[in-house]
């Protein structure tokens, strides 16, 4: 049975503040969705929900994964189940070496049962894995040792991103614009890896406003979403007509979440 | 000191032995602090006139003293206390003694079991003779001296006359005067011009310790050009049925030296620690601090350098950890007595589960202690909303050419940190004890290699709040 990750008539609030107004999406494993969408319409929100946030309250609808609600579940519980995203502004963790963190994540994804304090996958492992995937990235291995985000230039930052869903190997993948920062040889190269890991092994979430990223990994759907939203679905070509055109024609079909889109740009 | 190999080997023998001669005997543990006591305390010890007369002078001074009215709140009954008790008395607790939290504690970090007992004030003596005797030898053929204080009283007079009370003399305060007068054990250290001591020296390699005393007394006296890294204390929560640990650490370092004394306690929780610091540097030498503390129900400490001499720099880092019941109030003191002086100090505090962490600095530039440079950083990392952190920092300069940076700053642990660390699979106890460890990573890397691997595993287990 393919994995589904499935997003029911979701409404989400920050502070009391509503967001998203009824989002409904199906992910199956395998399969790459491209999510688009004017600034500030609740695509990084919709991202934060999936990977559960705490500031984020679903007030109503619900997040399935194969068939069980997830919408309770904290952070980790979702890491552990297969579910990760790479953050549009990813924090830094002072202190904190990029090695050390991502042992300790890869043991906990691998090992969704183990317990804090209970032993880590063997170093010289993962030290491998690490490495072998840091080259395939282009990434100087120096860079395992230095702290999490702290100081990483923008495209340092999304690299390290990826880097870590490559070590992580999710079922389920949310990209929020992890394409942004990077300069033209570095998405493609993102993109390829993105491809190598996902191919058909992953459900992918990625949330652009570009479609550099879609070239290698050819979206077999695309949402628009507009005032908390998704109004629209289309297949790869829809990504191509945003791109080109903006969302003056999508605004216009959808009066009502324009109307929204304003409410929720005024309130802020 | 001209010692001889033969003689050399048997020498934790011999020392072993002293612990049960008469006079020892004679001398009947009892509470409480007067002339008396003090007078037989020095008589135990077969003092010279000049150390008794000392400690009573001290005892005068400790009862005309005031308490100290800033830091934390001193609830000590003076009179309630044993000022002495002989190796023999601390040997008579056994393990079933030792609170069950405790013994939990050392299982988890792993300690050895004859380590164990040491630790928990069972045994007086951790049974490192044998391995550390060879390390001994080659220190004294360096004419390197490390011994405890009292062998240094009977066996160093001319040294201990010299220094002894004279960096941090008894009327600096109400606790330095009250060590002055009860002071028992600790590390007696001189390094002779020219000599470098290229591994960290430990108290538990000193043959004939009687370290765990409440009233340790520590002289280091670094000579010219000359180099030591001293490390004292250990992760391992120490346990004493005492509730008072009041010591005194007095450093000279000279023309070119270096030293470095590095400190990690984790007290149990009924324990005031109350402990003065401090050394004098001399031209172009170097002194630093490493200071962590973490339990204790009060610590009250602030390692100090003076800067005496042209060219001579003072480093402190210290780190307190404080959590339910606990008030760390530490900091550290820099005082540029003479021109083209440095100094650094880095302070980290970290408050969890209604612990309290203050920071108390100051910063002195004395009249004509021209083109000083100064620079303190302190950061308070607080927990969760029941917790507390205080800066006060104090700057008084009497100069104008002078630099001298202050920068604080107090934050929460992030959400949006926790977030991050979870949303990659970390449960919300690992995510915070490595935010933690990262806060404090500064200081974690100057540690030496095992006290730092068990430094992280403590502050693990106190972020699992699995150590009391
Ligand atoms: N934690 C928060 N607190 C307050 N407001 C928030 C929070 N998160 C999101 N919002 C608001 O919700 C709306 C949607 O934000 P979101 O980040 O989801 O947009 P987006 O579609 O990802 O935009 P962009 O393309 O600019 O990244 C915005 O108005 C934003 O200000
Ligand atoms: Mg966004």
């Amino acid at each position: 049975m393919t994995e589904t990750l499935k997003i029911t008539n979701l409404h989400v609030s920050v502070e009391g503040k509503p967001i998203l107004r009824g989002v409904n999406l199906t992910i199956n494993r395998g399969e790459t969705h491209a999510l688009m969408g004017p600034n500030g319409s609740g695509k990084s929100t919709l991202g934060n929900v999936i990977m559960g946030h705490p500031n984020y309250e679903v007030t109503e609808g619900k997040i399935e994964l194969n068939g069980e609600d997830i919408s309770e579940w904290d952070a980790t519980e979702r890491a552990r189940a297969g579910i990760f995203m790479a953050f549009q502004r990813p924090m830094a963790i002072p202190g904190v070496k990029m090695a050390d963190f991502l042992r300790h994540a890869t043991t906990n994804v691998r090992n969704p049962s183990r317990k804090e304090g209970e032993e880590l996958i063997p170093m010289r492992q993962f030290r491998k894995e690490l490495t072998e995937k840091m080259e395939q990235l282009r990434m100087d291995t120096e860079f395992a040792r230095r702290y999490v985000n702290d100081g990483f230039s923008g495209g340092e930052m999304k690299r390290a991103e990826i880097l870590q869903m490559a070590m992580l190997r999710p079922k389920f993948a949310i990209l929020d614009e992890t394409d942004s920062g990077l300069d033209v040889d570095a998405v493609k190269l993102a993109s390829q890896s993105i491809a190598e890991i996902g191919g058909d092994q992953m459900g992918i979430l990625i949330i652009t406003h570009h479609d550099k990223l879609l070239d290698q990994n050819t979206p077999d759907f695309t949402h628009v979403m507009l005032g908390g939203k998704i109004v629209e679905t289309g297949g790869v070509e829809l990504a191509h007509e945003l791109y080109t055109d903006g969302y003056d024609r999508i605004r216009a079909s959808y009066p009502e979440a324009a109307v929204a889109e304003q409410v929720m740009a005024e309130a802020v | 000191m001209a010692t001889d190999i033969s003689q050399d080997v048997t020498v934790g023998e011999i020392n072993k032995y002293d612990f049960i001669t008469p006079s020892h005997d004679v001398f009947k543990a009892q509470k409480g602090l007067n002339p008396e006591i003090v007078a037989q305390i020095s008589e135990m010890k077969q003092e010279p006139a000049w150390m008794r007369d000392f400690r009573l002078e001290s005892l005068k001074i400790f009862e005309s003293k005031p308490m100290p009215k800033w830091g934390g709140d001193i609830g000590i009954d003076f009179q309630d206390i044993y000022y002495y008790l002989k190796p023999a008395d601390h040997q008579g607790k056994t393990w079933d003694d030792v609170p069950q939290e405790i013994k939990d504690t050392f299982d988890k970090l792993g300690i050895p079991e004859a380590e164990k007992k040491y630790l928990a004030g069972v045994k007086a003596q951790f049974e490192s003779e044998v391995v550390y005797g060879s390390l001994q030898e080659d220190l004294g053929n360096k004419g390197v001296i490390f011994t405890d204080t009292d062998t240094a009283v009977r066996e160093h007079p001319d040294l201990l006359r010299e220094y002894f009370g004279k960096i941090i003399p008894p009327t600096d305060n109400k606790f330095a005067a009250l060590n002055s007068a009860v002071w028992s054990g600790g590390s007696f250290i001189y390094v002779p011009p020219g000599v470098h001591i290229d591994f960290p020296l430990q108290a538990y390699f000193r043959i004939n310790a009687e370290q765990m005393g409440q009233f340790e007394r520590t002289l280091i006296i670094v000579d010219e050009g000359a180099s030591v890294h001293y490390v004292e204390g250990c992760t391992a929560p120490m346990y004493t049925t005492e509730s008072l640990h009041s010591a005194v650490v007095e450093v000279i370092v000279k023309k070119n030296g270096r030293a470095r004394y590095t400190t990690i306690q984790n007290w149990a929780n009924n324990i005031y620690n109350l402990v003065t610091k401090r050394a004098v540097a001399y031209q172009d030498s170097l002194m630093e601090w490493i200071d962590g503390n973490l339990g204790s129900h009060l610590t009250m400490k602030y390692p100090a350098v003076y800067m005496m001499e042209p060219g001579a720099r003072g480093e402190i880092l210290s780190i307190a950890f404080s959590s339910k019941g606990q008030h760390q109030d530490a900091g550290a003191k820099v005082v540029h007595c003479a021109p083209h002086t440095k100094s650094r100090i880095i302070s980290k505090s970290i408050s969890k589960n209604g612990g309290r962490s203050s920071y108390r600095g100051l910063c002195k530039v004395e009249k004509g202690a021209t083109d000083c440079k100064s620079n303190v950083v302190c950061d308070a990392l607080i927990l969760d909303s029941a917790s507390r952190s205080d800066t006060y920092p104090y700057i008084e300069v009497e100069e104008q050419d002078v630099q001298i940076e202050h920068e604080a700053s107090v934050s929460r642990i992030g959400e949006e940190q926790l977030f991050y660390l979870m949303s990659r699979g970390l449960s919300e106890a690992e995510a915070s004890s490595m935010i933690v460890s990262g806060f404090i990573e500064p200081l974690i890397k100057e540690l030496p290699m095992e006290y730092a691997v068990e430094m992280n595993r403590l502050i693990e287990l106190q972020m699992e709040g699995s150590v009391g």
